[in-house]
């Protein structure tokens, strides 16, 4: 069992990092004068994208996604819509949280936006795909005992991963190197993307060696 | 409790650390005193016989032109038509050669060696003033930059000369308004190779065709920023060099007869390019002599020098141009300039009168600098006297006599004025590797033994008495044996290695008698290997905790980010917030378990646990971390700026009112700043009404309920006056003036009052006797205390809380036994206020003592005094929730340790909030108009004024130091009834005591406080450490006297205030303690009787 959610694993990660690849990739060839630094919000968006469609797909393909004890179409299109609300409600939380880290308030709303949007498709979209529209059980597995399931790990690993690389990649900025990639948000949208793909890496290699360890209450 | 063990160990640990620092910055920061005399043309410098007024005389040289090229090494000058592939640099200025080669008595190039520190500020300095500047030249111009020193410049301007200035922007700021002309350009980005230079040749051509100068200085900065941004060996440097090249063939074309031309180098590179540091690559610069007529010696005399030191330029430029030498110049003539009357040429100085003037200045100068200093040994000072009398009696002997003078005699002087130089150099110029080095390892032990101090506390405290008398006793033998030695060996005592030995051998005795009682409790006690050697590993030390103070010291080894250091820290202390509730969610403690059995089946709360209760806390939690985030987003709006921040507004709180123009923005700001006092002292007073420390009588209460108003009234009444513009009300102005002096001094006295009152009489604790109460329980045992907290009913309801203390009940009934009367009726005391009554009085001082120093500030400061006031009490409120926290789900740790979450995020606040009240560590951000609050008229002291800005300066650090043990008191202050920590602690009774908790452990809580302390100097000690290191490390970085060296002073003295106040509130804690104590036996005779 154990070997066979991993490979799962394995193959989503790898079908979520080959369309970020290609979202970095494909408007090359649409657009004119792309690069991921001179138009970074167009990448930024297609990274965002890309992330999102594969995810949705990825995992109610596997069926990682609680299924809804009601069948009802009502009940579909409010946790469909509960889930789009969630996902607004978290760019506006990562804003706000990027504003209070000391991003221009005004000036460049529109880039630290952005970049909410990018943390939000690479955290919290995984969150809702896994564990389906509800806060509290957000909250729950982010803790020591809170993962019930191998991709309740997983989802703590990346998004751990992809948190931490936007704060690292807030490093750089005051430095006075003047390099394209210090301008923001391009530094933090970089990092959280390194930090999401050292996630996708690290997450089922960590589980693979420590699947003797996890036990898990229920599943 | 044992307080002075605590204390004690504290002053040692500082003391070590004040050494260290005191080694470190005595081998790195050169300090020389400022001579504050100029020579005039009136001064009797040549013979007797002479013409009375020196300037009146026909100089050598009626102008000159001093082209500085910033950082023309010699080996750019240098021309060598034999290599056949010369590398970008070289070749590149054959205009000097040409010279050289076909005029000798016209032109010359010399090596021209500079002194360190080779920077562009102190080299300028260097070569107009004659002297060896430092970096701290302690004059009296600390806030701004002008040279006050005589110097060349200042000589020219005396004696009517126009001088014209093109170039490099710092001789603006260095010489403000002294020059006839001057066109400055910005030579702060280093990036840009030719917008100086290009500006200079546009204007140089045609001021040097016009006829209304007699001094032209025009300095280039493009090499030096070739070589910053490129090194020297690259094709752009190449490309300027030719380009100076060109600029220099054409001056010399258009040179009149009477013109010197000087082309000269500040300093030289190294192969990277920077410059700072004492290296011969960065010290040898050009030096190009040249002059239409001739002026040179043709063949090579034995006259001719190696080397130029650049201090000699300062004399030899005076001479030639007939004016008196700076007053505090140490150079020494060039003689080869000065040679014997010729025929046809202007007559100049002989070398023999040039040298005497030299040497008479120098001497001047050095009678006046060693009455004011005694840097220079006093045995070198009387040799040096001793040499000039003698020359000057052979001199003045022969001149009389009329005979031509002893042909050594030259000689004789030159190696006067080269001794003189070389001891001033020795003296002021040098870096002293050495006690850098020292310095650094005894600050690297200091650090180190306060994280033992910190982990070893309660071992320290509990099982050894600690015994400073061997470490006090070792430092001072140490030290004694230091002194002898030198005293034997050289000859005199150098107070500084004493002090290091003594410091050093103080250390290392400490961690070998740490070794000792480390393997000492392994030996006697099995079990307790595992707990006390375990604190080496690393999993024992929190990582993320620790982390962040990493992250700041690293920070501190990077210009960019010391110069964003304000919004770095906020940064920093964000993220730690962050982490606490994050960190609290992963251990499960943060959300109620829910009551879903599904989810956390293995997770039920250990018994006592009441789901509300941890609602509770958990809102309390968050809110507090909202509290302290928003007050963290505000205080950023409170930032001064740097002048290296570009587009970096100032905040407009940082202008005191008066300067305000538009009225009604004025009225508004005043509004704010009132409101914001208002909320200020009214927390204040409300925290002490809830726990119920404003009932009694005492010195401390009449102090919150009187002088803490008054104080603010005091202080709201005092910016309106200082607010009112002088012609607004005319007929006022006296009584105005009057309010100036009198209200600051009010406050001052209020503020003093309030303080010593705490200081006497800092208990707060109200007691009621209930003799009601215990006629109707004759049968009850022991007399019951309580603890109350407010006086109100519900308060009481609240907070009452009946405690009987184990340890009085003991005495009591030993009282009792040996009185053998059992006491008939028994009286039910309560105590309103003892669950506060060690915070209180600290809380009440650090409130008084932050209004305190708003007073220095301006009045928009307010506003973030009171962000301050509102994220200690975040910060002291996320402590006692998550140790609550803690506590409810039993993985308490026990004792009243403090972990390092909050001490760091305490330390890490008082640098915030250093940037957030308007402070910058730079010279110029100082706000000096904290010395004038309360003394409009100036002072006559230098000591009042500068306590005042010291105060001003370092107020979040004295506030934040002060306030420290308030970390320790809180988790007890805020502690919930029912789920106390009795089970841990050993007192039986599930009643809360709040801070009585303190005195039945007595031990725990010297060894906590210890600890606190401890981890609070090990926080600061670390970052001072860290910017010691970057000024070592970096001390050839072109930012080092801009930004590391002043970074490095105001750390020091961060931490200087750090620690003093730090171990004030330590002192103010014992001394409730000492009062409690007293309190106690006066209490128990009534309550017995
Ligand atoms: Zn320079
Ligand atoms: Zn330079």
């Amino acid at each position: 069992m154990w070997d066979h959610e991993i490979r799962a694993m394995v193959s989503t990660h790898a079908l979520i990092a080959a369309s970020m690849f290609m979202a970095t990739v494909l408007p090359a060839v649409f657009v004119l004068s792309f690069s991921v630094y001179g138009t970074h919000l167009l990448w930024l968006y297609c990274t965002s994208g890309a992330v999102n469609a594969v995810s949705v797909v990825v995992f109610w393909l596997l069926g990682v996604t609680p299924s809804t004890k009601k069948n009802t179409l009502g009940y579909k299109l409010s946790r469909l819509f509960r889930a789009c609300l969630y996902f607004f409600l978290s760019c506006l939380f990562f804003h706000t949280v990027i504003v209070l880290y000391g991003a221009p308030l005004i000036e460049s709303a529109l880039e630290t936006f952005s970049l909410a949007v990018l943390l939000t498709s690479l955290t919290t979209m995984r969150c809702l795909c896994v564990l389906g529209p509800n806060v509290q059980a957000w909250i729950r597995v982010f803790s020591r005992h809170g993962a019930m399931s191998v991709w309740d790990t997983c989802l703590q690993i990346t998004v751990a991963c992809t948190l931490i690389g936007a704060w690292v990649g807030a490093f750089p900025i005051p430095l006075d190197w003047d390099r394209p990639w210090q301008v923001w948000p391009v530094s933090c949208s970089l990092g959280a993307t390194i930090g999401y793909l050292t996630g996708l890496v690290a997450a089922p290699t960590w589980i693979h060696y420590h699947r003797k360890q996890l036990t898990y209450k229920c599943k | 409790m044992k307080g002075l063990p605590v204390l004690w160990l504290l002053l040692w640990l500082s003391a070590v650390y004040f050494v260290g620092i005191y080694v470190f910055v005595g081998g790195f920061l050169l300090v020389r005193l400022e001579v504050n005399r100029t020579s005039t043309c009136g001064d009797l410098l040549e013979p007797e016989g002479g013409s009375a007024d020196f300037c009146r005389g026909q100089p050598r040289f009626k102008r000159a032109i001093i082209l500085i090229i910033d950082a023309l090494k010699i080996d750019f000058a240098r021309f060598d038509s034999s290599k056949t592939t010369p590398r970008h640099y070289e070749n590149k200025l054959p205009v000097l050669e040409e010279v050289v080669s076909s005029r000798p008595s016209q032109g010359r190039l010399y090596p021209f060696r500079a002194d360190p520190p080779t920077t562009t500020m102190q080299r300028i300095k260097g070569f107009t003033t004659g002297s060896l500047p430092t970096f701290v030249d302690v004059g009296n111009n600390f806030a701004s930059s002008a040279i006050l020193e005589d110097n060349l410049i200042h000589q020219l301007g005396q004696t009517g000369r126009h001088v014209v200035f093109m170039g490099d922007d710092t001789w603006e700021s260095l010489f403000p308004k002294k020059f006839f002309r001057s066109l400055p350009f910005p030579s702060f980005n280093v990036k840009d190779l030719h917008t100086v230079d290009n500006g200079i040749l546009q204007h140089l051509y045609t001021t040097m065709v016009g006829d209304d100068w007699d001094v032209l200085v025009a300095h280039f900065l493009g090499v030096d920023h070739c070589g910053h941004r490129f090194g020297p060996d690259h094709p752009s440097m190449a490309d300027k060099l030719t380009q100076m090249d060109g600029v220099i063939r054409s001056v010399i074309e258009h040179l009149q007869n009477d013109t010197l031309l000087v082309v000269m180098g500040d300093h030289g590179m190294t192969d990277t390019g920077d410059h700072g540091g004492e290296s011969l690559k960065e010290t040898d610069a050009a030096l190009f002599l040249y002059s239409p007529t001739p002026v040179f010696a043709e063949s090579n005399s034995q006259n001719e020098p190696n080397v130029v030191p650049q201090t000699d330029l300062v004399p030899t430029l005076a001479l030639l141009l007939g004016i008196p030498i700076p007053y505090s110049s140490v150079g020494q003539v060039l003689l080869p300039l000065f040679q014997e009357k010729t025929a046809g040429a202007v007559a100049g100085l002989s070398q023999l009168e040039a040298l005497w003037i030299n040497a008479k200045q120098v001497n001047r100068f050095l009678e006046t600098y060693s009455s004011m200093a005694r840097d220079i040994p006093p045995q070198r000072l009387s040799q040096l006297k001793d040499e000039f009398s003698r020359l000057s009696s052979d001199y003045l002997s022969s001149l009389r006599e009329g005979q031509s003078p002893p042909s050594q005699l030259a000689l004789s002087l030159q190696a006067y004025l080269t001794s003189v130089r070389d001891t001033c150099r020795s003296t002021w110029a040098r870096f002293n590797p050495v006690k850098m080095a020292a310095g650094l390892a005894i600050l690297a032990f200091a650090c180190l033994m306060c994280l033992v101090l910190s982990e070893l506390s309660q071992v320290l405290i509990k099982e050894y008495s600690v015994g400073l008398k061997a470490p006090a006793a070792l430092a001072l033998t140490m030290g004694v044996v230091v002194a002898a030695a030198q005293l034997l060996t050289q000859g005199y005592v150098e107070g500084v290695w004493c002090l290091a030995a003594g410091a050093f051998s103080s250390e290392l005795l400490f961690f070998w008698r740490f070794r000792r009682v480390n393997s000492f409790t392994v030996l006697k006690n099995g079990t307790k290997v595992s707990k006390y050697s375990r604190w080496l590993t690393p999993c024992r030390l929190p990582v993320a905790p620790l982390l962040i103070p990493l992250l700041r010291c690293a920070s501190l080894l990077s210009d960019s980010y010391v110069i964003a250091e304000g919004r770095v820290v906020t940064f920093l202390v964000f993220s730690l917030v962050l982490y606490i509730p994050i960190q609290l969610n992963w251990n499960g403690l943060l959300l109620p378990p829910s009551p879903d059995p599904l989810k956390s089946a293995g997770l039920l709360p250990p018994s006592g646990l009441s789901l509300s209760t941890v609602r509770k806390e958990c809102t309390t939690l968050l809110g507090c971390v909202g509290l302290l985030i928003s007050t963290l987003y505000l205080s950023l709006s409170f930032h001064g700026c740097r002048e290296e921040q570009g587009s970096c507004q100032p905040s407009s709180f940082l202008y005191p009112l008066s300067r305000m123009q538009d009225n009604q923005l004025k009225n508004l700001h005043y509004v704010l700043s009132v409101i914001s006092l208002g909320i200020y002292t009214s927390l204040l007073r409300h925290v002490l009404c809830h726990y119920g420390n404003l009932n009694s009588s005492g010195g401390t209460v009449f102090t919150a309920r009187w002088i803490l108003p008054l104080l603010s009234v005091c202080l709201g009444l005092h910016w309106a006056v200082s607010a009112t513009s002088e012609d607004s009300f005319r007929n006022l102005a006296q009584l105005i003036r009057v309010a100036q002096l009198a209200l600051p001094r009010a406050a001052y006295c209020l503020l003093g009052l309030g303080l010593s009152l705490i200081w006497i009489d800092p208990i707060t604790v109200f007691v009621k006797t209930r003799g009601a109460a215990s006629s109707r329980t004759p049968a009850m045992p022991t007399p019951c205390y309580r603890a109350s907290t407010g006086i109100s009913p519900q308060a009481e309801l609240h907070h009452l809380i009946p405690q009987i203390y184990q340890h009085m009940r003991r005495s009591l009934d030993d009282s009792e036994l040996s009185g053998g009367t059992e006491a008939p009726n028994r009286l039910t005391v309560e105590a309103y206020g003892l669950g506060t009554v060690y915070s209180a009085p600290l809380l009440l001082f650090c409130g008084l003592l932050g209004m305190g120093l708003l007073l220095l500030h301006p009045e928009g400061m307010a506003a973030s005094f009171l962000l301050l006031l509102l994220e200690m009490a975040a910060l002291l409120h996320i402590h006692a929730s998550s140790t609550t926290l803690c506590g409810l789900h039993g993985t308490y740790s026990g004792g009243f340790n403090v972990p390092w979450t909050p001490v760091v995020l305490w330390s890490l606040a008082a640098t915030q909030f250093f940037h957030a009240t308007g402070h910058l560590p730079t010279f110029p951000s100082i706000q000096w108009g904290a010395a004038f609050v309360g003394f409009p008229d100036g002072h006559t002291s230098t000591l009042l004024p500068a306590s005042l800005v010291t105060l001003n300066t370092f107020a979040s650090h004295i506030l934040f130091a002060v306030g420290c043990p308030l970390l320790l008191f809180w988790p007890l202050v805020c502690e919930v009834r029912g789920i106390s920590r009795a089970r841990t602690c050993g007192v039986e009774g599930g009643d809360a005591v709040m801070e009585m908790r303190l005195r039945e452990n007595p031990l725990q809580f010297s060894s906590s406080l210890l600890q606190l302390s401890a981890r609070y100097l090990f926080i600061h000690g670390v970052q001072v450490f860290s910017s010691v290191c970057a000024a070592a490390i970096l001390r050839r970085h072109l930012m080092v006297w801009k930004v590391f060296a002043p970074k490095l002073m105001f750390e020091v003295s961060g931490f200087f205030m750090s620690s003093v106040f730090l171990l004030f509130g330590v002192m103010l804690v014992l001394r409730v303690d000492r009062a409690v104590a007293r309190w106690f036996k006066n209490l128990m005779p009534d309550a017995s009787r």
